[in-house]
């Protein structure tokens, strides 16, 4: 068993592509708490199932080091688990659909909560650009309020080398503040 | 790629400040909600765009030209609702100038000393003011906006600082839960961001605005100032919310803390603190993650 755990926290809205980051990266299948949404909920219309406690990925560097990636669930009602999951992260991602507008005044409420939490690095992936309807970066970046400081980084949650790319801007961020204290 | 959305999430006064802040050249549409039965990820009734109802057309981040969909938006329509032209004025213009454009239509009216070039131009400015404004007051509708789609070329268009148009809009919201849902806890503070002086350029502030400038201070909450200047809350919440728009100030944590306001409806969490890891295995992470 590993001496040392490491823990990144993905979160952001619902549907806006949480599970199908970690999955992309975890050498384990995502243990996931997903559950089958209600019938007749807004939910429903958007996808079949959601994660109502956390996703689980785990990625190890050596006998002596693991990082683990938990997803929060995205549905308020579940913000309960934010807190838990929050403690004793190194960092945090906050993925936002590009193409969902309806989503982001969530998803900046997601943010702020979490940076009141910890001030731990973070960064902002804006998920499904390629998509037609994707708003690009620099808008993204304005409709969320994102700091010039804070890096807004296009995104493919299905796509491994989008998420790896991601996930090292984020440890990067991690690095310059250890330098900068 | 267009900007496209409703404006039920995403307002006109945001929109505007976005095109603002990014300095965009294009054009805004706005249309008539056609339910499409479905609901989009937050459970609104998902919407596909219908008959334009106004279109707002912006040059490197400045209003130029507006118009409601159906309204006459040609020199001569425009004159005559300024009350520059009358009915008989108007008709009498429009059947001699038949196919002629707004420009060279202006030449001739201002040659022929029917009005000046200068009430040509305010004219056109408040007629763009008047739908902009009016459209300030949607809250549903799709949108789209095409990038470096313009007026045709004969139109007359009049460049307009956005900023003076968000905070003339953000004086005449009337709906307090709008307000409150921005700005939901008076406890924090305001301060300029970089480069204040270029950014207060050319803005019109009410006297009532001034004074909550004057107290932009991150020692001093937003309550505080409120009744430094005896404002209901209404009252302040109206006005920091338009120069927050505009970009001429931001909220802060009280006390100049770097952070940003609880979000609405949460009680302001407990501070986790960091983890102890040091560089090295920062270093081996990312050593790890490039070889996935």
């Amino acid at each position: 068993m590993a001496s040392q755990t490491v823990k990144m926290v993905i979160t952001g809205p619902f549907s806006a592509g949480k599970t199908e980051f970690i999955s992309s990266i975890s050498e384990i299948d995502v243990v996931t708490t997903e559950r089958g949404i209600s019938e007749n909920t807004a939910e429903k219309a958007v996808k079949e199932s959601t994660t109502v406690a956390m996703d689980f990925g785990r990625i190890t560097v050596d006998d002596e080091l693991v990082l683990y990636l938990f997803g929060t669930p995205g549905q308020r009602r579940f913000d309960f688990m934010w807190e838990i999951l929050a403690e004793g992260m190194l960092g945090f991602v906050v993925m936002v659909d590009s193409t969902k507008p309806e989503t982001f005044r969530e998803a900046k409420s997601i943010l702020e909560t979490f940076r009141a939490y910890a001030s731990t690095p973070y960064v902002v992936a804006a998920n499904k650009q390629d998509m037609q309807d994707a708003w690009n970066t620099d808008d993204l970046r304005i409709a969320l309020r994102i700091e010039d400081s804070v890096k807004l980084l296009p995104c493919n949650a299905t796509s491994k080398d989008s998420v790896k790319a991601v996930l090292l801007e984020l440890l990067y961020s991690i690095l310059e503040e250890m330098e900068e204290s | 790629m267009p900007l496209k959305g409703n404006l039920r999430d995403f307002s006109t006064t945001q929109l505007l400040n976005l095109i603002n802040l990014a300095g965009k050249t294009g054009t805004l549409f706005i249309f008539e909600g056609i339910r499409t039965g479905e609901k989009d990820a937050i459970g609104g009734d998902k919407m596909k765009p219908g008959a334009e109802r106004a279109r707002v057309a912006f040059k490197s981040g400045k209003l130029i030209a507006a118009q409601m969909g159906g309204e006459g938006n040609d020199l001569v329509s425009v004159l005559n609702k300024a009350g520059k032209l009358t009915d008989n004025q108007a008709k009498l213009i429009r059947d001699r100038a038949k196919n002629q454009g707004d420009k060279a239509l202006a030449m001739r009216l201002i040659s022929a000393n029917y009005i000046s070039q200068k009430e040509i131009v305010s004219s056109v400015q408040q007629h763009t003011l008047d739908v902009v404004y009016n459209l300030l007051s949607w809250h549903e509708g799709p949108f789209t906006f095409e990038d470096n789609i313009l007026p045709d070329g004969d139109r007359i268009l009049v460049p307009i600082d956005l900023e003076n148009v968000i905070i003339e809009g953000a004086r005449r919201i009337k709906e307090i839960e709008e307000l409150n849902e921005h700005l939901p806890d008076l406890d924090y503070a305001l301060k300029f961001p970089e480069n204040p002086r270029e950014k207060f350029k050319g803005i019109h502030l009410s006297v009532e605005e001034w004074r909550v400038v004057s107290f932009v201070n991150p020692k001093n909450t937003i309550r505080q100032i409120a009744k430094a200047n005896n404002m209901s809350e209404i009252e302040i919440r109206r006005i920091v919310y338009g120069l927050e728009q505009a970009g001429l100030v931001e909220l802060v944590r009280p006390g100049g803390k770097s952070g940003p306001p609880v979000p609405p409806g949460k009680t302001p969490p407990k501070s986790i603190p960091k983890p102890q890891v040091q560089k090295t295995v920062v270093n081996k992470l990312i050593d790890r993650i490039r070889q996935l």
